[in-house]
């Protein structure tokens, strides 16, 4: 199974086994690593599942959804690497995910 | 709950389920004011989840009803619009003399983005830090000068003070008249002839009275060399809104007036009524304070403090086997969402520790999304943790006095009494 680290804006890490077909919003909420709240459930409603994602992982990813790019635009501390991560499912090929929590989810 | 409390919650189920369908309408302030529209929905979800009512005094509109549906037009901005020319936001909006202010909210991309990005770090996590402890100095203060074994009316002492004072330091309005921040909101949403206001002429001529003093405001943060971190110096700052035409900036001034009053104010005071109507859960929280956060989101949703929010269809569509026409009226019910019974577990029921209190949909979803949700939660938080170093129980000393409104979901009274402080 996949393993994905999630580190906490204090820097607390938590590594976790997501099952392949899981969101990385879902591997935190079920595992119940703090930093990602997944208000609207998973449907690309709110951005309150916001990770900026490891550099090593950005090109494993698939691009982001017009929607998902609205809704970034209103969350606070956007980087370059923000993503929604209720929109990043979990495949082999992201084993060893890492992504970081921003100070809080909005 | 007493006996006339029931009986007319009998009475109102009664009549929901006697109309035929189609004579139903959830849309009158007095099912809101009487707190009897609760069976009126439940059976709207059940039997008619996208509902049309061809005649109402706002006219024809479309009830959405379920949390599931309420989502999907919620984010569907682009078949669903909130634009102010097509009647905003509200049910009321678009009626001959209720011409909607054209303001962010009631805006589509790309001007409702700009502009909604322009007034965002106000409620920045930055900012947040900043007010917490200014916040809860407030509270501190108001909670210390309550008075004790005297009955006295908990919106006016506790909910309008804090979050009336809050709005104040995001506008950086004069402190001493704060208290017209309250009033205009009030006004704002007031229905003529329910109490607050008499003719729609009296509610023109206090909101020209608003948009006078707004204005002087505006002129004097343009004109200063200084610029400020508040919500009138961002605006009359940022390229994207300092040449705002003057009636789009009073607009964006009545959003952000009633967004950061009305909805905290009566979630605060819900919080109170809640936790009285369910002393099991008041007990949970009292033996274990760090359930408040919980408890925060559970009220949200227990109280929905805007009971609606309105689009325009911009096209025909077919919508859960309706036919939705373009220029329709679509009005999607957050009251009734909160309580969905296929989403929510036990949505009627108040639970403090409740599995997965953030699950509901009283700040909206998609590119309106409440702006101040944080700062709504940072309040309600700060009240509940200053109010357990004080006091052991708030009494609830009879029945609320409630807002004839189908938007507002509030309360003009809580008469409350503190029996002792810790």
């Amino acid at each position: 199974m996949p393993k994905i680290k999630y580190i906490e804006h204090n820097g607390k890490e938590h590594e976790v086994e997501v099952p392949e077909g899981y969101s990385v919003m879902e591997g935190a909420v079920k595992n119940l690593i703090p930093g990602i709240d997944a208000d609207c459930g998973g449907a690309c409603a709110c951005a309150t599942c916001h990770v900026f994602v490891d550099a090593a992982f950005a090109a494993k990813i698939p691009p982001k959804t017009d929607m998902e790019e609205t809704m970034l635009d209103f969350a606070p501390e956007i980087q370059p690497n923000s993503r929604l991560s209720c929109q990043i499912k979990v495949t082999k090929e992201l084993d060893g995910l890492i992504v970081r929590m921003p100070h809080s989810q909005h | 709950m007493n006996i006339a409390v029931k009986a007319l919650e009998k009475d109102a189920r009664d009549a929901a389920y006697a109309l035929p369908l189609d004579k139903i309408n959830v849309a009158q302030g007095i099912l809101f004011q009487t707190d009897t529209m609760w069976p009126y929905f439940e059976r709207l979800r059940r039997e008619d989840p996208v509902h049309y009512c061809a005649d109402s005094e706002f006219g024809p509109y479309w009830s959405i009803t379920k949390y599931n549906d309420i989502m999907a037009v919620d984010t569907n901005h682009q078949v669903f619009s909130s634009d102010f020319s097509l009647g905003g936001i509200t049910i009321g909006g678009g009626a001959a003399n209720q011409e909607p202010l054209p303001m962010f909210i009631a805006m589509d991309p790309p001007r409702h983005d700009i502009q909604r990005k322009v007034v965002t770090p106000v409620v920045s996590p930055a900012n947040l830090q900043y007010l917490g402890p200014i916040i809860r100095e407030r509270a501190g203060k108001i909670l210390d000068s309550l008075p004790i074994g005297e009955t006295f009316d908990w919106v006016d002492k506790v909910s309008i003070e804090l979050t009336t004072m809050t709005l104040a330091t995001l506008f950086d309005f004069p402190f001493e008249e704060r208290r017209k921040l309250t009033y205009w909101s009030d006004v704002v949403t007031a229905v003529p002839g329910h109490g607050l206001i008499d003719t729609l002429e009296q509610k023109m001529a206090v909101l020209h009275e608003y948009h006078a003093y707004f204005t002087g405001l505006w002129n004097e943060r343009v004109n200063a060399t200084e610029v400020k971190g508040d919500l009138i110096s961002m605006l009359a700052h940022n390229p994207a809104t300092r040449n705002m035409e003057p009636r789009e900036y009073f607009g964006n001034v009545v959003l952000l007036t009633v967004g950061g009053n009305d909805t905290t104010r009566n979630t605060i005071t819900g919080s109170v009524l809640a936790l009285n109507q369910n002393p099991d859960q008041y007990k949970k929280l009292r033996e274990n304070p760090d359930l408040i956060a919980s408890m925060v989101s559970e009220t949200i949703r227990w109280q929905t403090p805007l009971a609606h929010m309105r689009r325009t269809a911009t096209e025909d569509i077919e919508f859960q086997g309706k036919t939705i026409r373009k220029g329709d009226k679509v009005v999607m019910w957050y009251v009734s969402g909160n309580r969905d019974e296929t989403v929510i577990e036990r949505p009627n029921d108040y639970i403090v520790d409740r599995e997965n209190p953030r699950r509901h949909i009283s700040f909206g979803f998609g590119i309106h999304r409440c702006v101040g949700n944080r700062l709504a939660e940072l309040q309600l938080q700060i009240i509940w943790e200053e109010i357990f170093k004080r006091f052991p129980v708030i009494e609830q000393v009879g029945e609320p006095q409630r807002v004839y409104s189908t938007f507002v979901k509030g309360y003009e009274r809580l008469d409350v009494v503190i029996p002792k402080r810790l």
